[in-house]
């Protein structure tokens, strides 16, 4: 045939494998009531896969458009977390912008402030390095290979400017209260948790309605399937690069921050340890396809959280890649991979 | 003036050179065609009048402007549409966002012609909302045609629009191409189904190895004995 694409994979599938999902988790509840798994681990498992996911979700757009394993995607999302360190622990304060707790949430209005400029400064930062260093590269035709080597190169160096910066210590988001939510059957929620669910559902739907319902998401889209015919259609594929990556670093900034949230903790290596689970999660769902790395990511999620039960936490990543490996035995293209 | 003219392109891809100073014209509201062996570089010169590559020496015109080596972007802003020979359209959008993607640059509101498009290729007409990924082969060619007429361009290149069809898909690609010429949009047409793209033409193009080899009205051409033989299958 002469019109086959040279992509087999679309950023947005249809809702097809989903049924089997689905019943995996309705199998995971049921062994739950038997009180076989701990519901805890798993609801908030649920909530480690909803940070997963925004990571997966940003790390498959720059896979989609830009075709390499963005490797430092991880870092982005530490560096994410500490830009709004910086702005929750010190600037804010000093601009009397501390805020009382809201509500149950260990954190106070000025999140609101700091997520949004941690995202924006991501973005910026995001768009600078493309500038100075992919599309160098990108102009001189080098391999995906060699693009996924600079991007080790460059986790490497955003960590050590972490760490520069910051120090190697842990650090806290300033923390106004310590409640828990506490469910039925012995689940216990940190309310965090619940923001964080529900912020990212909010945030997946956004990006769902951006890229199908604008101009740019559709352009978006489209690039990922032909950038030359992108390009012949009229469509300026620097610019819409320049906006994957804005979309693609805010979405990591988010996962950083709420991942600092979740851990009540940062540390320089926080998003490094994270990127084994979001390469799982792609790679599960279908690489370069967003609603398998959503799917991926909760799996993952929920599998490394219910580990713990048995298993030393450590070896979360472990229970992660036999899940995967496991699955790609059975279907080679990730459970959401298309042939088309 | 001719509306497309193209002198002595040089160009290839990295160190190699594949086009060593074609030349080519095409007044408004006609069809020329151009074949050639496979390999003989049909493809690489439509890619270089449209800035997929550039050119190392030699120039092009439209409509009296120089657009040599400008980036396809940029050179489809000036009223020619190109539609490549392989990956023609986007599989992973819908056929209307394959349409809404061909009408990128227009501003004003396309509907009008987004329905013009679907009357003229009733085929996709039902389909608007599918993936074109699912779309047969002779759709897919009608759907990456759609997709260029979205601006309603002066000149159309279109590259080998019948390849891998089914015959009975090719008259039909051949009826549309005819239909597209009529409504007065100029046709550059690179085609292995020399003998059909031929009788629509005023004018052939024959390109051998990256040159110029032969050049006349198109009946004479599919008159000539060396053509038919060479390029016509005797
Ligand atoms: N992307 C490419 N990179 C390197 N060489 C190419 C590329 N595309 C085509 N070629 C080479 O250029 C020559 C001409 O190809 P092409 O223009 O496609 O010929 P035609 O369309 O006449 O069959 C061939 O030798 C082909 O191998
Ligand atoms: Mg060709």
């Amino acid at each position: 045939m002469t019109t086959t694409s040279p992509r087999t994979q679309r950023l947005i599938p249809k809702w097809n494998a989903s049924y089997s999902v689905v019943a995996g988790f309705l199998i995971l509840l049921i062994l739950g009531f038997f009180s076989i798994i701990k519901l805890e681990l798993m609801v908030n498992g649920l909530f480690l896969g909803a940070i997963i996911a925004l990571g997966a979700i940003s790390l498959s757009l720059i896979y989609g458009i830009l075709n390499f394993a963005h490797l430092a995607q991880g870092d982005f999302m530490t560096l994410g977390a500490y830009i709004a360190l910086f702005l929750l622990g010190t600037l804010l304060p000093r601009l009397g912008l501390e805020g009382a707790g809201l509500g149950p949430f260990t954190f106070g209005y000025p999140v609101f402030i700091a997520l949004p400029l941690a995202i924006l400064a991501m973005a910026a930062i995001a768009i600078g390095l493309d500038v100075t260093i992919y599309r160098r590269l990108r102009r001189r035709g080098v391999s995906k290979v060699l693009l996924a080597m600079t991007s080790l190169g460059l986790a490497i160096a955003l960590r050590g400017a972490v760490q520069v910066i910051w120090g190697g210590d842990t650090y806290q988001y300033p923390r106004l209260s310590k409640e828990f939510y506490q469910l039925s059957m012995g689940i216990r929620i940190p309310p965090d948790n619940l923001f964080i669910g529900a912020m990212t559902i909010v945030l997946v739907v956004v990006l769902y309605l951006f890229l199908t319902r604008t101009r740019i998401g559709k352009a978006m889209r489209a690039t990922s399937d032909n950038m030359d015919l992108a390009r012949v259609s009229g469509i300026n594929t620097e610019n819409i690069i320049k906006w994957t990556w804005a979309l693609s670093a805010g979405l990591a900034a988010t996962a950083g921050v709420f991942l600092a949230i979740f851990q009540a903790q940062l540390l320089p290596i926080m998003g490094w340890r994270l990127l084994i689970l979001l390469f799982a999660s792609v790679i599960l769902g279908g690489i370069g396809n967003l609603y398998g790395a959503l799917v991926g990511a909760l799996i993952i999620g929920v599998a490394a959280e219910v580990s713990t039960q048995w298993l030393n936490p450590a070896y979360k990543i472990v229970i992660a890649f036999v899940i995967m490996i496991a699955a790609l035995l059975i279907r080679p293209k990730g459970i959401f991979g298309v042939k088309d | 003036m001719s509306l497309l003219k193209v002198s002595n392109i040089v160009a290839g891809y990295g160190e190699t050179e594949i086009l060593h100073g074609v030349s080519i014209a095409i007044e408004e509201g006609h069809v020329v065609t151009i074949i050639g062996p496979n390999g003989s570089g049909k493809s690489t010169l439509l890619k270089a009048i449209f800035g997929l590559i550039k050119p190392k020496k030699g120039q092009v015109l439209f409509q009296g402007k120089d657009i040599t080596g400008l980036a396809p972007e940029t050179v489809v802003r000036r009223g020619l549409c190109y539609v490549p020979q392989s990956s023609n359209i986007f599989p992973s959008l819908s056929i209307n966002e394959n349409l809404e993607m061909g009408a990128f640059i227009r501003t004003d509101d396309f509907r009008q012609r987004l329905e013009e498009m679907y009357l003229l290729f009733p085929d996709l007409a039902g389909r608007r909302k599918d993936r074109a990924g699912t779309l047969s082969g002779g759709q897919r060619q009608m759907l990456a045609l759609a997709r260029a007429l979205m601006l309603d361009p002066a000149l159309l290149l279109l590259d080998e629009p019948s390849a891998g069809l089914a015959p009975s898909m090719v008259g039909s690609v051949f009826e549309k191409i005819l239909g597209i010429n009529r409504s007065g949009v100029a046709i550059l047409l690179v085609e292995q189904n020399a003998r059909e793209a031929l009788k629509l033409s005023s004018w052939g193009y024959v390109l051998a190895s990256g040159r110029n080899q032969l050049e006349d009205r198109g009946e004479n051409l599919l008159n000539n004995p060396d053509v038919a033989r060479l390029y016509l299958g005797g």
